[in-house]
Order: C-alpha cells, then structure tokens, then sequence
C-alpha cells in the first residue's frame, strides 16, 4: 500500500530510529533542523491545568503540549507536539490555548509575509473530560484557527501513534492541510470503547484488535484516501515526508471543502448492513479516483 | 442504539416557528432542516439537525451528528457562501439540539470525522467571508455534536432551562470514562465550572453572548417568540459590526474570570513567539 520512497530498505530497517518512541519534546526536536530548537512555554512557566489539582489529579508543568520553534529546512518552522503520556494526550483549557494561540500568532505572520510551517504532532483521545467545556471550546477555537491559517499556508498534521488521534481533535486533524500516518497510528471521531457503551457490542467490538485497525489504522485511512501519505516508523523518513508536505504549499481545495465529492461517493454507498471491510478501501478509493 | 432515549423535537420546534411566511425551502436530507427566510430587514438561513427515524445510517436516527448531516450542512453553507458572494452576506442561524455526533460502526469507516471536519470547516468560512453566524441553543449541545453543528458561531444565544446543556459527553458516558458515579460527577461540577452540565455555568466562562430568560423551549408562545426574534436580530447585528474571529469568546467578562489561564497563555506565548 505505501510508495517505495516511504518504506525501509533492509539496511535501513537495521538503522531505523522509531518516532514512536519519542516523547513529544524529543519528537519536536528530531524533526527541526539541528541546533535550531527552542521551546516557548516551557516547564520553568508552569503553565499548568487549573482545573486538575482540584479534582485531585496531578498537573504538568507543560500541559502536555510542547511548543518549539526553529527551523525546518532552512526555513522558520513551528511545531506543536502533544504528550501522549500525559492525560491520554487530551486537550484541557492550557494545552489547547497553546495550539489555538500558536495557530493565530502564524496567521498573523503570514499574513505580514513571513510564512511560518506550522507542523501538528497529534497524539490525543480528544476533549480532557476534567476540563470539558474548556476542552470543548479550546478545539473550537483551535478549529477555527485552523482554517484562517491555512488559507495562508500549509499545516501538516502527524499522526504516528501509539494514542492515536480521537474526539474533537479527529476533527482538527481532518482539517490540516497534509496529514501523515504511520499503520501505528489511529483516527476516528469515536474511540471503539465509546461506540461500545453508546451503541452496542454488536456495532463494534472494542475488544476486537483487527477491527479496530481495520476501520481505524493508518493504512486504512491511506487506503480510502483520507491521508495524504503512510509512512513507516522511522524519525528520517517522517522527516523527509513532512517537508515534502510543506514544500506542496497550498493545496487549491482541502479535503473539507471538497463537499459535492464525498457527498457523490457516500449516496453510491449500500450502507443497509454493516460494510465488508477488506474490500471497502478499493470500493471507496476507487472512487475518489474516477 | 440508545433506543430508550427520547426522540429530539426542540430543533424542530424551533425551526418552525421561525420560519415565518414565504419561508424558502432548499432541497435537503430529512435530517437536516434548511430554510431561506427574513428577520425584518436580515436574510437569514436557519439550520438545523433533527431526528429521523427512517435515517438510513441506524446510530443517527435520534438527531445526532452523522455523515449525511454533516455533509450536509457543508453543502447548505457553501451554497449560501456562494450565493452571497457579491450580495449582502445573509445571516446563518444553527438551531442546536443535538445529543451527540453519531456512534457507528459506518461512520468511522466512512470517515465521520471528515464530515465533522466539512461543516466545521463551512461555518468558519462563512464566518470569516462576513456572514453573521448565530446558534440558538434550545436544547442539547453534546461534544462533537456540538463542534460540528453549533460551537462555530460569532454569537452564541442559549435559553436558561434544565433541557439545555451544553458538554464534552453525556453524563453517563462521562461518569463510565472517568470511572466516578453520577453523584460524584454532580459533585464535582459544583466546584469546577467547566465540568457542569448546567447552561448558567456554561455562561459564567464566558461563552455566551446571551442567556434567554422566560421562555417555554418545548411550547414557546407568540410573545416569547418574538422576543427570541429580537434577540436573533440584536446579535446579528453585533456580529455585523464586530470581529470575524471566536477572539470575543475569550475577551468577554466571563472569561477574564474564569479562563485566566487561556489568556495568560495567549499572552505569554504571543511575548516568546517571534524571539531569537
């Protein structure tokens, strides 16, 4: 399923250095040119959740949300990498105004000729259920920033798991301009648990495994055309796609917006019984070819 | 399915009463309500999501969020931003009473979350071309119900009533995935804002731009009707005049109170952006 230039060679398979494994401050760092790191935010701010200490629950010093500027080949690069380790990567009042502010100050430089590539690393179940409506209106706002970005520039969006990528920020993730995945990586709106209480065991088993990549893995989501790239688990590789994502620039119509297409394919769509998933890939990437 | 829960009506009920006379009625999904009409001098289109049991996606038969609605209210928006291009931008009025986006199998394989990502993207747009975006909420504004359907507005207007609760899940999800009972999620919510089912909270961060007082969300009569029409039109007209941004949500009031945090960010990380 994945073009040559994103799989690993049997020498390289020897030398690889897993993306997953990183926690989102190495990540960050990983990806900007040597040397050009600098973190905004950090730990010594302790900018940290109100809301959790009262619920008894221990806060970090970065929220989770680490935001690092530098540059990414040769040029001014932001990057806004979630903790997955902390709180299930979820986004509270702090660690969204992070994203949602970072997202607005690069529209103003843009929009002052000063282009910055604004790369999200998502690694989140959603909305901080402690921190709900702030949550809830943190995604909001970040949805929105979103859009008035990338009008100006392209905002490329990861997701390599092991979280994945769920909730609100599923939303915030179909709204970035690239999105890249690993087969590692998940995203939905609902996580199988939450279909699984809301909707029955008959509609999905979350404590099926392959179903679960089935409807939600990278390679899936590559295969039914919703991410633009599957890439193997590899920091150098990561790398390389990202930058070629920047370098595509603006794409002349986001996938949102490509409304009269997908709402073409979804009537062709027999949806009476539950779809056959080994052949739903080619049936609905067959159309978004023809 | 959920098959015990109550049948949405507000969103209907809404819908139509303000419709009004010579009300245009643009093809559309049952579930997805849509029409063209006036507020005195405003052109509005309301919109809004509603049940229909013969939906032919099972888990968005009750009015939540699925793929066809939210698709749709993509395509409902889009038509009115190019229709107004280089006309006085109509006004767009969301009339929210969603449960929740919906819960299915289909759904994730058919990428609900790009759906989502659809109408999100098309009420922003429509924000941002100029258009007034309200939302009216007259009953439930559940989680990603809520972000794709509703949470997009300049303004949002909410009526003071038990049925209106606006949240990141339903209570008794909540309590399952924070392993707390009911109780103990009631109790919380006394003490932290955020985390409380209840619309007066919801306005102490700040959020709303009106809170509406003494009227029947299930029956509304004549009177209060038309005081909700008053109301529609007054934040159409703030909207008109102010930024096309969510910035007033965490300039307001409510927000220096209670959202310190969000700004202390804001303004910090604006101070560290652009230092070498």
């Amino acid at each position: 399923m994945m073009t040559p230039a994103n799989r690993l060679d049997p020498k390289q398979l020897l030398t690889r250095k897993s993306f997953i494994e990183l926690s989102a401050r190495e990540r960050a760092k990983a990806l900007l040119d040597e040397g050009t790191y600098r973190e905004l935010l950090g730990p010594f701010e302790r900018l940290e959740s109100p809301w959790l200490p009262m619920q008894g629950v221990v806060p970090q010093s970065d929220d989770g949300l680490i935001v690092a500027r530098g540059t990414l080949s040769g040029k001014d690069a932001a990057i806004l990498a979630i903790e997955g380790r902390f709180q299930g990567g979820s986004t509270g009042e702090v660690s969204g105004a992070k994203i949602a502010a970072a997202l607005e100050l690069a529209q103003h430089d843009a929009e002052n000729g000063w282009p910055v590539q604004v790369l999200l690393l998502l690694e989140t179940g959603g909305v901080r259920l402690q921190e709900a409506n702030l949550g809830l209106e943190a995604i909001a706002e970040i949805n929105s920033s979103m859009v008035a970005l990338r009008e100006h520039v392209p905002v490329v969006g990861v997701i390599s798991g092991m979280v994945g990528c769920f909730g609100g920020m599923a939303i915030t993730a179909a709204l970035c301009s690239y999105l890249i995945m690993t087969r590692q990586g998940r995203l939905g709106l609902n996580g199988p648990e939450v279909i699984e209480e809301q909707s029955g065991i008959e509609e999905f088993d979350s404590s099926d495994r392959q179903l679960i990549w089935a409807v939600n893995g990278g390679e899936q989501r590559y295969a039914a055309g919703f991410v633009d790239d599957l890439v193997e688990d590899d920091v150098k590789l990561i790398r390389e796609r990202v930058i070629e994502a920047f370098g595509r620039g603006v794409p002349c119509r986001h996938r949102s917006e490509q409304v009269e297409d997908y709402l073409e394919r979804l009537a062709t769509i027999d949806v009476t019984h539950q779809l056959e998933i080994r052949h739903f890939g080619r049936l609905w990437s067959k159309r978004v070819l023809s | 399915m959920s098959s015990g829960e109550a049948v949405c009506t507000r969103g209907r009920i809404w819908f139509e009463v303000l419709l009004g006379k010579g009300a245009k009625r643009p093809a559309s999904v049952p579930s997805v309500l849509v029409a063209d009409t006036t507020l005195q001098k405003e052109r509005v289109r309301l919109l809004a999501v509603v049940s229909d049991p013969q939906n032919r996606f099972p888990c968005a038969r009750q009015g939540q969020v699925g793929l066809e609605e939210g698709w749709n209210l993509a395509k409902q928006i889009r038509d009115a931003i190019r229709a107004d291009a280089n006309v006085e931008k109509r006004a767009i009025i969301a009339i929210v009473d969603v449960p929740s986006q919906a819960y299915g199998r289909r759904e994730e394989l058919l990428g609900i979350f790009l759906a989502a990502a659809a109408a999100t993207d098309a009420y922003i747009s429509a924000r941002l071309a100029g258009h007034p975006v309200i939302s009216l909420l007259v009953g439930r504004a559940i989680s990603g119900g809520f972000l794709t359907h509703g949470a997009q507005a300049n303004r949002l207007l909410a009526f003071r009533d038990p049925g209106v609760t606006i949240h990141a899940m339903q209570k008794k999800a909540a309590a399952l995935v924070t392993r707390r009972s009911i109780e103990e999620l009631d109790e919380m919510a006394r003490k932290v804002i955020p985390m409380s089912y209840e619309v007066k909270d919801y306005a102490r961060l700040g959020l709303l731009h009106k809170l509406i007082d003494g009227v029947d969300p299930d029956a509304p009569d004549p009177a209060q009707v038309a005081r909700v029409q008053a109301d529609l039109l007054e934040a159409i007209t703030d909207a008109r005049s102010g930024q096309r941004d969510l910035g007033n949500r965490f300039q307001s009031a409510g927000a220096r109170t209670n959202r310190n945090a969000t700004l202390e960010v804001r303004r910090r990380l604006a101070e560290q952006w652009n230092l070498k």
